[in-house]
C-alpha cells in the first residue's frame, strides 16, 4: 500500500471529523434560529452578534458538566452507547461522495474516503446500526422513561427500514448499480435527467423514513419531552448527551448528501453553479427541509407511526417497485 | 500484512464477543456482544472482496438482534442478571466434548485444502453484487424460489396468528372500556 494513499485517506478522515462535529454544533444554531423565525420569536440572540457564539457557549457547558452514571445502570454499556450513535453516522460518511473530483498541483483528490462499490447499502446498513445508540441507552439506564424510549427506537427501527429499502430499490434497478458515483453520473445531463422526475413516489418515501432514520419530528418518538421525558436520554448528562445529538445532526446531513445524489443530480454541474456548490445547496436545503417540518407538523403516536409505514408506505413502496420493473422489461 | 493483522484482530474480537454472549448471566450484555460479534463477522467479507456480503451481513444482522431486543425487554429484567438452572453435568461435558472434536476437525481441514477449489470464482469483470446475483439465479435457483416460498409462508401464519383482533387499537380504548372487556371475560 503507498504512503500517499495511506497520508491521504487520514487527512480527508480527520477533514470530515472536524466539519461535520462543526457543522453539527453549528446546526443546532441553525434549527433554534429557524424555528424561532417560523414562530415570529428572536431566538438564542445574546451570546455574540445575532447568538452566533451561542454554539461556543453551549459546548462548553457540555464539556465541563459532570459525567453522571446512575448508580443502578448497567455501567459500560450506558457509557458505550452514545459512543455508538456518534461513531456510525461518521463511518457512514467514509462511502459517500461529497465532491467532484479536483486536483491539487498535479495530484488528483477523489473527495471519498473510501470508494466500496456497495457505497449505498453500506451508508445505509451502518446508519440503521447507529439506532443501537438509542437502544441500549435506553436499556441500559434503569429507568422506566428510558426503557419506554428504547422499546420505541426498537419498533421505529423495524418499520421504516423496509420503507428505506423499497424505496431505494426502484432507483438502483434503474441505475443498475450500488455505488453512488454510478448514481451521480446516471444523472449528468442536468436537471431534466434527475431521477426524481422518473421516481417521485421513491423520493418522497425515501424522505419520509428518512425523518424516521434520523428521529425528527413528526417521528421523534424516542426522546419526546411531552410523552417520555428525554427518553433514552433521560439519564444523559454532559458530553455523552452531547453526542447523541452530534451523531443526530451528522446523520441529519448524511441523508441529505444520500437524497441529493440518489434523486437530486449529485454533484453535476448545474447551470451556471459549479457542481461543488451545487451539492452544497442541495444538502442545506434538505437540512431546512427537516427544520421547516418540525416548525410546521406535530408529532405523530407510535401507533400511528407503525401503521404509516407498515399499512401505506410499504404496500407503496412494493406496487413502485413493480411498476418500475414492470416499465423496464418493456 | 495489514490483512494478515486485520484478520486476526477481528478473529480474537469476535470470538470475545461470542465468548461473552455464551458465558455473561446479563440479558443485555448477552445481547449487545452478540450484534457487536455479528458486525465484526462483516469485516471478514470486506478482508475477502465480498463487499456485498459484508453490508448484508451488517444489514441483516443488526436488524434481526434488534427484535432480539424486543423481546428481552419484554421477558427480562435487563439491568439484572438471569438466574439460570443448574443443567445437568452430562451435557455440558457432551457439548464441550463435541465442540472440541469440531474444533480439531477445522483446524485439520487445510491439510486436505489444495483439493478445495471454487466454484464461481470472483473476477474483476463482473461486480460482486452481480456475481452473488447471477449465482443465486443459475445454480441456486431452486433452493432460493424454495426459500422465498417457506418464508412466505411464515409470513402468512404470522399474520393469521396475529389477526384475530388487528383492527381493535389499544392505544385509542379508553382505560374503562378495557376494564369492562376483562370483566366480561372474566
Amino acid at each position: 500500500m503507498d504512503s500517499a494513499f495511506v497520508i491521504e485517506t487520514i487527512i480527508k478522515i480527520l477533514i470530515v471529523l472536524g466539519l461535520f462535529s462543526a457543522l453539527a454544533g453549528f446546526g443546532t444554531y441553525v434549527e433554534r434560529k429557524v424555528l424561532a423565525f417560523m414562530q415570529r420569536r428572536l431566538g438564542p440572540m445574546h451570546v455574540g452578534p445575532y447568538g452566533l457564539l451561542q454554539v461556543l457557549a453551549d459546548g462548553i457547558k457540555l464539556f465541563t458538566k459532570e459525567d453522571f452514571i446512575p448508580q443502578g445502570a448497567v455501567r459500560p454499556i450506558f457509557m458505550i452507547a452514545p459512543v455508538i450513535t456518534a461513531a456510525t453516522a461518521f463511518i457512514a460518511m467514509a462511502a459517500i461522495p461529497m465532491f467532484p473530483e479536483f486536483t491539487i498541483k498535479g495530484y488528483t483528490v477523489k473527495p471519498i474516503i473510501s470508494d466500496i462499490n456497495v457505497g449505498l447499502l453500506f451508508v445505509l446498513g451502518v446508519m440503521a446500526t447507529g439506532l443501537y445508540g438509542p437502544l441500549l441507552a435506553g436499556m441500559a439506564s434503569q429507568n422506566k422513561w428510558s426503557i419506554l424510549g428504547a422499546a420505541r427506537t426498537a419498533i421505529q427501527f423495524l418499520s421504516y427500514e423496509v420503507v428505506t429499502g423499497l424505496s431505494v430499490l426502484a432507483p438502483v434497478m434503474i441505475v443498475g448499480s450500488l455505488s453512488l458515483i454510478d448514481f451521480n453520473n446516471y444523472q449528468a445531463g442536468g436537471v431534466s435527467e434527475w431521477l426524481i422526475w422518473k421516481q417521485p413516489l421513491a423520493f418522497v418515501l425515501f424522505l419520509i423514513a428518512g425523518f424516521a432514520e434520523t428521529n425528527r419530528t413528526p417521528f421523534d418518538l424516542l426522546e419526546h419531552e411531552a410523552e417520555v421525558i428525554s427518553g433514552y436520554a433521560t439519564e444523559y448528562s454532559g458530553m455523552r448527551w452531547g453526542m447523541f445529538f452530534i451523531g443526530e445532526y451528522a446523520n441529519m446531513f448524511t441523508l441529505g448528501f444520500l437524497a441529493s445524489l440518489i434523486f437530486l443530480g449529485g454533484f453535476n454541474d448545474l447551470w451556471f453553479i459549479p457542481g461543488a456548490i451545487a451539492i452544497l445547496m442541495k444538502v442545506f436545503f434538505i437540512f431546512f427541509f427537516f427544520l421547516w417540518t418540525r416548525a410546521s407538523w406535530p408529532h405523530v403516536r407510535p401507533d400511528q407511526l407503525m401503521w404509516l409505514c407498515w399499512k401505506v408506505l410499504m404496500p407503496l413502496g412494493v406496487i413502485n417497485v413493480v411498476i418500475t420493473g414492470i416499465v423496464m422489461m418493456f | 500484512m495489514v490483512e494478515a493483522v486485520a484478520f486476526y484482530l477481528f478473529a480474537a474480537l469476535t470470538i470475545a464477543m461470542f465468548v461473552i454472549t455464551v458465558m455473561s448471566k446479563n440479558a443485555l450484555y448477552a445481547m449487545s456482544s452478540l450484534a457487536a460479534g455479528m458486525i465484526f463477522i462483516s469485516a471478514f467479507f470486506f478482508l475477502l472482496d465480498a463487499d456485498f456480503l459484508g453490508v448484508v451481513q451488517i444489514i441483516v444482522y443488526s436488524g434481526a438482534v434488534m427484535a432480539l431486543y424486543a423481546f428481552g425487554m419484554m421477558f427480562f429484567d435487563t439491568t439484572k442478571d438471569v438466574k439460570e438452572k443448574n443443567p445437568s453435568k452430562k451435557i455440558v461435558f457432551f457439548l464441550s466434548g463435541m465442540i472440541a472434536l469440531l474444533l480439531v476437525v477445522i483446524l485439520l481441514t487445510p491439510i486436505i485444502s489444495d483439493k478445495v477449489q471454487a466454484l464461481y470464482p470472483m473476477s474483476d469483470e463482473i461486480g460482486n453484487t452481480e456475481a452473488v446475483g447471477i449465482v443465486l439465479f443459475t445454480k441456486y435457483l431452486v433452493p432460493f424460489e424454495v426459500a422465498a416460498i417457506m418464508l412466505l409462508v411464515a409470513m402468512i401464519a404470522g399474520i393469521i396468528l396475529a389477526s384475530k383482533r388487528m383492527d381493535e387499537s389499544i392505544t385509542l380504548k379508553i382505560d374503562q372500556e378495557i376494564e369492562k372487556e376483562q370483566k366480561g371475560t372474566e
